[in-house]
């Protein structure tokens, strides 16, 4: 094994990847709950329901507006109809939810019968009368947050286009009474001029509604006027995309939904480095800038600001390593806010790695290692687990994002541990919610900290053989 | 195609890997895709183990669809079994490897040839069983493998030993309270003067096995696990079994009659009544609470049980029997066993529910209103909605129901836990009641009674504000009627009016 050369340009290697992640279908989880008008029908069997019940804990009691489809053994052995079956299903959702949407999940097991339910979403869709859209969530080609991918794809085909010249007059100008209503029209006028003059720009990728309304902001500042979300809080206001309009990722697993976007809907994507850390929301916002010719305003200082309400933070992490098993694709972005405040990454491992999408990110990495004088880290695709736990033992670093899987295992050996599933779900987006990352990746540092003087560190009884 | 929400018995790899993962040094390797390595995940957060769990993915990915596993499996076992060097590695089968049809007992033989320990394939169909009859055939799969082997190599112990034994079957990883029964059980067979000579497959090791017909019986404390095993045993080495659980204090005297009677047949000789004597009434405290007045206060009061077929029964039984509750209804997810628990309790409630339908069960549980609920985490929560308090006595179950202190459910310390248990659910619904009368005035949310939430009538401002001033425990049961009435009459909005007229009718 060769570790920590002092390499100044990224590796890449692929391992066998044998390693524990999420099923891409527990993005029904925060997709359901982002998109309020939807209903996530996840087609699969009682291992898929299992999964979510287990994995989504308290959630599955709180009237989820998502389900099962389980399969029996009359529908693996095509003894019973497919289509008969999913319509059936879909009124009794129909009748009990009436949502404005039902996102059809095509797990392992449809992917294996080959269940052709791109062929019979648009069937049913014009017979039951609410909109189907399909998404191959399945843990046969996807990991974890991919899932949201796979579905946002989907979701891009359906957005509007805007209405032809002849009816917008009449419709636009309903719509825009409606949405200006009560105000005088100088006031509209003066909102608009806030904004510089520039082509439509449509953000994907769903987060909390307020990071939404927190970037909807930071951009506003720089006189950017964002056109819309996808996904926005219901399905009925998916955004209208046009040909030529902009669009720009907000997190680092989207890459089909950036690319059907290109190529479907012939936008034009902004590749730029992910709004993780302030590092990367200044990036973020210079490059969406650089593009429509915007000289951008006080990003500097403001990122200078909060980096030193952050030092509290940082004090208890600089200098420390960190390491990534890999297990959501947030790592490339993680890693490098980490880097920044004054960590070392030896690994970074990560389920897939698109290396056009994250382009800008990989970039702004390296260029990071460099200022900050450490070594690059090798990025192990696809990793394997086993390989892994050899090479922190070895390593020994000061913390390990991992699953869940392998924290407390690790714990009970004296390694700090951060669970990185909690990365995706809390907020971490943006200037503001720096801080909520450095809270999580601090957390077992100060746990320890606390327990420090009561010297059981080691809490396994051989020496730590996996 | 069935619309499911939840569901209480997992599917059958988790089975097999809760028998794989209980035992020592043995390794799992499941047939699965990406992601389906969740039972790691929950071993490693329920139980807060230690160690890794032994359980691996061969994973099922786009190439395998292609071209099949081939080399794949066996590549991936061979490599497991230097790395860890295990005793057995138990390829375990899921859902996709089912509707794939490799020849996985083509793999598990080519493995074997390069594998220093043993390797099986798990005998289990996703579509045929659920995780716990899974459960109990890999137990009953592994024990049989092992006995044979040791058979044909004549390593099969001819004697008995020396003085009573017995083998505890069916402790297990994530089962419920099964590490403080455990303990509880061994405690228990110590007082009667009985040595533990096995306990599976929690801690043991494979090379143990071939002990187990040393024993002069088998203790099967649950209906779920192990009674496979104890069959096998019994018709294979004439090994008796005791398949009555000691759960209350009733149950634990039959229990323990029951080894008297086995130990005695084979001539030990003993007599455990002075023992059961001393222990209902003096140790347990359940005997003497019973008889007390807080459990006086308890009589006739209603109640729901749901949960497996051990433990719904089991405290169907004690509520019934022991505290004079009024069980309206029990009921079960074990439908593949539903017979035996309709035998075991229905002249303990008034009714009976076999399902694994949990809105069924929401929904008999907002009809009857029951006074207590003693279900799984899903009755819980049915519970919370409905304001009444619930007591968890079975898996499906979340971490608080893994406690790291001593709570059995079996044996004489078993009855004080329930009998706590089952006292703290009552009181808290009292109080609860107690408050709403005498000035309890936080205007509460109106119970939505029926789960499915399919009400199609309305209730305007003021009659819903008259409805929010009748206390708590009897709101339900007003809403209720009230609607009863109006869809009588074909009323589509509820107003005061309405709601008088209900009253005056049927006295809502």
């Amino acid at each position: 094994m060769t570790l920590a050369q002092e390499s100044t340009s990224l590796q890449f290697e692929c391992e066998t990847g044998n390693y524990h992640t999420f099923c891409p279908i527990s993005c029904v989880a925060w997709l359901y709950q982002k998109i309020e008008d939807s209903f996530f029908l996840v087609i699969g069997t009682k291992t898929c329901g299992y999964f979510l019940q287990n994995a989504m804990g308290v959630m599955i009691f709180a009237e989820p507006r998502y389900a099962m489809a389980e399969l029996e053994e009359g529908d693996i052995s095509a003894q019973l109809k497919d289509y008969e079956e999913l319509k059936r299903l879909c009124l009794q959702i129909k009748r009990d939810r009436n949502p404005s949407v039902i996102v059809w999940i095509g797990t392992c097991t449809t992917e294996i019968i080959k269940m052709d339910l791109e062929g019979l979403a648009p069937k049913l869709e014009s017979e039951i009368g609410i909109p189907i859209v399909t998404a191959r969530a399945n843990g046969l080609d996807y990991a974890f947050t991919q899932g949201e991918d796979t579905v946002l794809a989907s979701m891009a085909h359906k957005c509007p286009k805007s209405v032809k010249e002849e009816e917008e007059k009449e419709e636009r100008n309903a719509i825009h009474k409606l949405l200006n209503f009560g105000r005088k029209k100088e006031d509209i006028s003066q909102e608009e001029s806030e904004y510089k003059d520039h082509p439509p720009l449509v953000l994907f990728g769903s987060l909390p509604d307020p990071v939404v309304t927190n970037l909807t902001l930071e951009l506003k500042k720089q006189g950017v006027k964002i056109s819309g979300w996808l996904p926005s809080k219901r399905y009925t206001e998916l955004p209208v995309i046009d040909e030529g309009y902009y669009v720009s990722g907000v997190n680092p697993f989207l890459s089909r939904t950036a690319t059907t976007l290109m190529r479907r809907r012939k936008c034009k994507l902004i590749g730029a480095p992910f709004p993780i850390g302030p590092d990367g929301t200044r990036a973020w916002i210079e490059k969406i800038c650089s593009v429509f010719n915007i000289e951008p305003q006080g990003l500097e200082e403001r990122e200078a600001k909060i980096w030193e309400s952050l030092e509290e933070y940082i004090k208890l992490i600089r200098g420390k390593s960190v390491f990534f098993m890999g297990d959501n694709l947030l790592e490339i972005s993680l890693a490098r806010f980490l880097i920044r405040c004054g960590m070392t990454c030896p690994e970074i491992g990560i389920p897939y790695m698109d290396k056009r999408y994250q382009k800008a990110e990989l970039d702004f990495l390296e260029k990071t290692c460099n200022e900050m004088g450490v070594p690059v880290p090798r990025i192990v695709e696809k990793p394997d687990n086993y390989n892994q736990i050899q090479r922190i033992y070895e390593l020994k670093p000061d913390l390990v994002i991992t699953g869940m899987a392998h924290a407390n295992p690790l714990e009970a050996r004296g390694i700090n541990t951060k669970w990185s599933v909690e990365f995706t779900f809390a907020q971490i987006h943006g200037f503001t919610n720096a801080r909520d990352i450095l809270e999580l990746a601090t957390r077992p540092l100060r746990r320890n900290n606390n327990l420090k003087e009561l010297g059981w560190e080691k809490l396994v009884k051989e020496e730590a053989k996996i | 195609m069935k619309l499911a929400y939840w569901m209480y018995a997992g599917p059958a790899h988790i089975g097999t890997l809760r028998i794989a993962s209980s035992f020592k040094n043995v390794h799992a390797i499941m047939h699965a895709p990406l992601g389906d390595d969740y039972f790691n995940v929950m071993r490693s957060m329920l139980e807060r183990e230690r160690d890794f769990t032994p359980v691996t993915a061969s994973i099922v990915d786009r190439n395998v669809l292609a071209r099949g596993s081939q080399e794949k499996v066996v590549n991936n076992i061979v490599r497991k079994d230097g790395e860890e060097k295990p005793d057995l590695i138990v390829l375990t089968p899921t859902c996709t490897s089912s509707i794939l049809q490799e020849d996985l007992a083509n793999f598990v033989e080519r493995a074997q040839m390069d594998a220093q320990g043993d390797v099986l394939l798990a005998d289990v169909n996703h579509y045929r069983y659920n995780e716990l009859q899974a459960a109990d055939r890999t137990l009953h799969q592994i024990v049989k493998f092992y006995l044979e082997k040791a058979r044909k190599k004549e390593q099969l112990p001819q004697e008995k030993t020396e003085h009573p034994s017995v083998n505890i079957i069916g402790i297990s990883t994530l089962g419920f309270h099964n590490q403080h029964d455990c303990r509880e059980l061994k405690q228990l067979m110590k007082d009667l003067g009985i040595e533990v000579n096995e306990v599976i497959p929690d801690g043991a090791s494979v090379h143990n096995l071939k002990n187990l017909p040393k024993a002069w019986f088998n203790l099967v404390p649950y209906r779920e696990l192990g009674v496979a095993t104890a069959q096998y045993l019994e018709e294979e080495f004439n090994l008796p079994y005791v398949d009555i659980t000691p759960m209350g204090v009733v149950e634990t005297a039959r229990c323990i009659r029951k080894i008297q009677q086995i130990l005695n047949e084979q001539g030990a000789n003993v007599d455990y009544e002075e023992f059961i004597n001393e222990q209902t009434l003096y140790v347990s405290q359940a005997a003497w609470f019973s008889r007390s007045i807080d459990c006086q206060n308890l009589t006739g009061k209603k109640a729901v049980v749901f949960g497996d077929n051990t433990h719904a029964a089991a405290i169907t039984k004690i509520l019934a029997r022991e505290m004079g509750i009024h069980v309206v209804l029990a009921g079960t997810y074990c439908k593949y066993d539903a017979d035996w628990f309709k035998e075991q309790v229905s002249e303990y409630c008034d009714q009976v529910l076999i399902s694994d339908d949990n809105g069924e069960i929401g929904d008999a549980i907002a009809r009857i209103e029951p006074s207590a609920i003693f279900g799984t985490q899903m009755e819980r929560h049915v519970g919370k909605r409905l304001d009444i308090p619930c007591g968890v006595i079975a898996a499906p179950i979340h971490i608080q129901n893994f406690p790291i202190g001593y709570k059995p459910f079996c044996g004489y310390e078993g009855t004080n836990q329930i009998a706590d248990l089952v006292y703290n659910s009552f009181t808290l619904g009292m109080e609860d009641h107690l408050l709403e009368i005498f000035g309890g005035h936080d205007t509460k949310e109106v119970i939505t009674k029926g789960i499915s939430a399919d009400s199609d009538l309305n209730w305007n401002k003021e009659a819903q504000a008259e409805l929010n001033k009748v206390p708590g425990f009897v709101r339900g049961k007003v809403k209720r009627n009230t609607e009863k009435f109006a869809r009588e009459r074909g009323f589509s909005e509820i107003t005061l009016e309405v709601m008088y007229a209900a009253k005056e009718a049927v006295g809502a």
